[in-house]
C-alpha cells in the first residue's frame, strides 16, 4: 500500500511517500505565496522520485496550517495527531512530543499508542518558534545552519531580557555593540526560545521519553538548551522536519 | 462512528426575543420624548431600584450595549480606535472601550446620536466597572453618578453585617435618586421589580437546567440572544413573562426530543464571554456534531441557582415561591441584595477555586465531553484565574482546549487559527467533520 503525507507549514512544504510503511521518497520546498501549486509540484516530484504514479497511491493525507491548499488530498489530519502518529511509529516509548516549526510550536502528551492526552499550541508568539532564530541569525549575520553549533561554543550565559522577538533584535544589536562574543549571543537566543517552549511543555506536563521534531530540531544549540531547561534527555528522530508528513501518511492508512 | 440524527426546528419565540431587545434600545433612546428618564449602568447594577422612580425610566446597560457594538466589527473598530486616539490603553476592558468609543463618536449602535443618560446607577463589580462610568460621565461633560460597592466576599460567607453594608448604600441611593430626579420614590414599584427580577433570573436558570437533556434543546449561540434580555432589564415583567414562555417551549422541545444541533454527538461548554464578532465558531463546531450546551457565563451571569434536594444544581427558589410577601422598602432591598450577591458569576471574583467547583459541576451534570476555554483578553473579571480553572477541569477528567481572543476587540482574535485549534480538539475527542 502506498500512502503519501503532505505537510504544508508556514514556511515549507514537506512530503513523504510510504510503501508498506517504509519511506521510499520525500521532498521539501518553500510554501511561498503559491502553496497550492507548490504542494502539487512537490507531490509530483516525490512520485517521480519513488518511480510511481498517482494511481498507485491509496491515500494522500494533508496536514499543517496550510492543509486546505492540498486540494488533491483524499484525507486531512491536524498536525497534532500527525505528529503523535509519526513519533509513535518510530519511537513508541515517547510520551511527550515537542514540535517547533517556523511559526508555531506544539507540546503534546500521548499514551503508548500515540493517542493524545493533552496538548498546547503556540501560534501567537514568534519568540517561541523558528522565525525567532532566523531573525537573530540575520541580525548576527551568520548562516542559520551554523547558528546551533556556534552557540555550543559559548563560555558564558547572557540572559536575554526581551520577551518579544522584535525587541530581542534591538537587544542583540546592543550586545554586539558591547562586543559580546557571537557564540554567547547565539546561546542566549537558544536559551530564550527553549525557555518559552519549556513553559508551554510544562503547561501540559511532560513525562519521558521526550521527542523533539520540526525544523528547529536541527538547531543543536537549541536542543542543548532545551535539555538543560527540562533537565532531561531528548530524542531527536532522523529528519525531524518530516515527521509530521510521515505521521500524516500513516494516518491515511487507518 | 455512527452519526445520530435528531429532529430540529427553530424556536417559536425567537422573533419575540429580538423584538424585546430592539424595543429596549429604542425605549432608552426615546425616553425623553414623553418626559421619561434615562439611566446608564452595568447590567449587574441593582436595576430594580431606579424602577421605583416610575414606569417611564429606561436603562442602558453597558455590557450588552458594548457587545452589540462588538458584533458590528466595522463600528467596533471605529469606536476602539477613537478611544485609543484619546489616549486610553488597548488592554483595558473591551466592553468599556467600545462604550466610550460610542460616546466619543457620538453614534448610537441602534441609530442616531448617542443618547446621554440623565444619571448613572452603577455597582463596582470589578476594577473596570469602578472606572467605566466615571470616564463615561467625564466624556459626557458630567452626569450625576451613584455607585454601590458590592465587594463583600463570596455568598457562602455572607453575614448580616455584609448585607447591611450593601443595603445601607441602597437606601442612600434611593434618597439620591429622589434628589436628582425630583421624583417621589414608589416603594410598591420597587417591590414589584424585586419580585420580577427574582422570577426572571430563576426561570432563566430553569431554562438552562433543561439543557441537561440529551439532545440539548438549546445551543449556546442561540442562548446568547436569549439570556441577554436578563442583562437588559431583569427586573421587568416583560422579561420574566418571556422567560416563562421560553421555558414552556423548551420543555416542549425536551418532551419531543427536538435538538438544537441535528447531529449532536459531542457536548461541550465554553467559558467567559464569546468573541462577539465571531460567533460563527459555534456553527463551525456543529459541523462535527458538537454543541456547546452553555457555560457558567451563560448560566450564571443572570441565572440564580441553588442546590436542590437531589443534590443537583437547579433554579433558585424565589421569595414568592417560598410564600414570602415583601411589605416594605428595607425588606425589598435586603432580598434584592442577598439575591444578587448569590449570583454564580460573582463568586469567582474571590477565588478561582469557587469557579472551578461550579464549572466541574456543570461538566458533570450537563454530561459534557469537553470544555473550550476562551482566554478572553477583553475581560479581567471573568478570566481571572482561568488557567487555574483549566487545571482543575483536567484534574477532574475533562478534556480542555483553550483559545485566545477578545470579546470586544476583533483585532485580537485569529479566526483561522482558532478553527485549527478546534479541528485538533475535535480530532483528539474522536470526532471528524460530518459529511452530509
Amino acid at each position: 500500500m502506498i500512502l503519501v503525507g503532505v505537510d504544508v507549514g508556514a514556511k515549507t512544504i514537506k512530503t513523504v511517500v510510504l510503501q508498506n510503511g517504509s519511506i521510499i521518497a520525500k521532498g521539501k520546498t518553500i510554501a511561498g505565496f503559491e502553496a497550492k501549486e507548490n504542494a502539487e509540484a512537490l507531490f509530483e516530484q516525490a512520485l517521480k522520485d519513488a518511480g510511481i504514479s498517482r494511481n498507485d497511491v491509496k491515500h494522500i493525507t494533508a496536514t499543517g496550517s496550510g492543509r486546505k491548499e492540498v486540494v488533491f488530498a483524499t484525507k486531512s489530519v491536524t498536525e497534532v495527531t500527525a505528529a503523535a502518529a509519526g513519533v509513535n511509529a518510530l519511537h513508541p516509548e515517547v510520551r511527550s512530543i515537542i514540535d517547533v516549526g517556523a511559526e508555531e510550536g506544539r507540546s503534546i502528551r500521548c499514551d503508548d499508542k500515540g493517542k493524545i492526552i493533552d496538548y498546547a499550541v503556540n501560534e501567537k508568539c514568534a519568540a517561541g518558534a523558528g522565525a525567532f532564530t532566523e531573525a537573530m541569525a540575520r541580525a548576527l549575520e551568520i548562516p542559520i545552519e551554523e547558528f546551533g553549533s556556534l552557540s555550543l561554543k559559548s563560555t558564558q550565559e547572557i540572559p536575554m531580557n526581551a520577551q518579544c522577538a522584535v525587541f530581542a533584535e534591538s537587544e542583540v544589536v546592543s550586545l554586539l555593540h558591547a562586543k559580546t562574543p557571537l557564540e554567547d549571543i547565539a546561546r542566549s537566543v537558544n536559551d530564550a526560545i527553549a525557555s518559552r517552549i519549556s513553559s508551554m511543555v510544562r503547561k501540559v506536563g511532560f513525562e519521558k521519553e521526550i521527542a523533539l521534531i520540526g525544523g528547529v530540531a536541527y538547531n543543536i544549540g537549541f536542543v542543548d538548551s532545551l535539555k538543560k531547561d527540562l533537565e532531561s534527555d531528548i530524542i531527536v528522530p532522523d529528519d525531524p522536519e518530516f515527521i509530521v508528513a510521515y505521521g500524516a501518511a500513516l494516518f491515511g492508512g487507518k | 462512528m455512527a452519526v445520530p440524527t435528531y429532529k430540529t426546528e427553530p424556536l417559536q419565540c425567537w422573533n419575540k426575543a429580538k423584538e424585546i431587545r430592539i424595543n429596549f434600545y429604542k425605549d432608552y433612546a426615546n425616553a425623553h420624548d414623553n418626559g421619561g428618564l434615562r439611566w446608564a449602568g452595568g447590567a449587574w447594577s441593582f436595576g430594580a431600584i431606579p424602577a421605583g422612580l416610575g414606569d417611564d425610566v429606561f436603562p442602558l446597560t453597558g455590557e450588552p450595549y458594548a457587545a452589540s457594538i462588538a458584533f458590528d466589527k466595522e463600528f467596533s473598530l471605529r469606536c476602539l480606535e477613537a478611544v485609543e486616539k484619546k489616549g486610553y490603553a488597548r488592554d483595558l476592558c473591551s466592553y468599556m472601550r467600545n462604550y466610550w468609543g460610542s460616546i466619543i463618536l457620538n453614534e448610537y449602535a441602534f441609530g442616531g446620536k448617542f443618547p446621554k443618560p440623565d444619571f448613572i446607577w452603577q455597582d463596582h463589580i470589578c476594577c473596570s466597572h469602578a472606572k467605566w462610568y466615571q470616564v463615561a460621565s467625564e466624556l459626557e461633560g458630567g452626569i450625576p453618578a451613584y455607585c454601590i460597592d458590592v465587594s463583600v466576599g463570596p455568598h457562602q460567607e455572607l453575614t448580616e453585617n455584609r448585607i447591611d453594608y450593601v443595603v445601607g448604600q441602597m437606601h442612600d441611593g434611593i434618597e439620591w435618586l429622589e434628589k436628582i430626579s425630583g421624583r417621589r420614590y414608589d416603594d410598591e414599584k420597587l417591590i414589584e421589580a424585586v419580585y420580577e427580577e427574582c422570577r426572571a433570573t430563576s426561570v432563566w436558570a430553569e431554562i438552562c437546567t433543561l439543557n441537561k437533556t440529551v439532545p440539548a434543546p438549546l445551543d449556546e449561540k442561540s442562548m446568547y440572544s436569549l439570556y441577554v434580555l436578563g442583562t437588559l432589564k431583569k427586573h421587568s415583567k416583560e422579561v420574566a413573562d418571556f422567560y416563562e414562555e421560553l421555558r414552556d417551549e423548551i420543555k416542549y422541545r425536551v418532551e419531543n426530543q427536538i435538538a438544537a444541533v441535528k447531529h449532536e454527538r459531542c457536548r461541550l461548554m465554553s467559558d467567559t464571554q464569546p468573541p462577539w464578532g465571531f460567533l460563527k465558531i459555534f456553527r463551525y463546531l456543529e459541523k462535527f456534531g458538537a454543541v456547546s450546551v452553555g457555560s457558567l457565563y451563560t448560566f450564571g451571569l443572570i441565572g440564580m441557582w441553588e442546590d436542590k434536594e437531589d443534590g443537583t444544581w437547579g433554579p433558585r427558589t424565589t421569595p414568592q415561591q417560598k410564600g414570602i410577601t415583601i411589605d416594605n422598602r428595607d425588606q425589598a432591598l435586603r432580598i434584592l441584595a442577598e439575591w444578587n450577591l448569590s449570583k454564580p458569576e460573582w463568586q469567582h471574583f474571590y477565588s478561582p477555586h469557587l469557579k472551578s467547583d461550579m464549572m466541574i459541576r456543570i461538566a458533570k451534570e450537563w454530561k459534557l465531553d469537553g470544555i473550550m476555554l476562551h482566554y478572553n483578553r477583553g475581560c479581567e473579571g471573568l478570566t481571572v484565574g482561568i488557567a487555574e480553572n483549566r487545571l482543575a477541569l483536567i484534574e477532574a477528567g475533562f478534556p480542555v482546549m483553550t483559545f485566545e481572543g477578545n470579546m470586544g476587540d476583533e483585532r485580537e482574535f485569529d479566526e483561522a487559527r482558532t478553527a485549527a485549534r478546534m479541528d485538533s480538539f475535535m480530532e483528539t475527542l474522536g470526532f471528524e467533520l460530518i459529511t452530509e
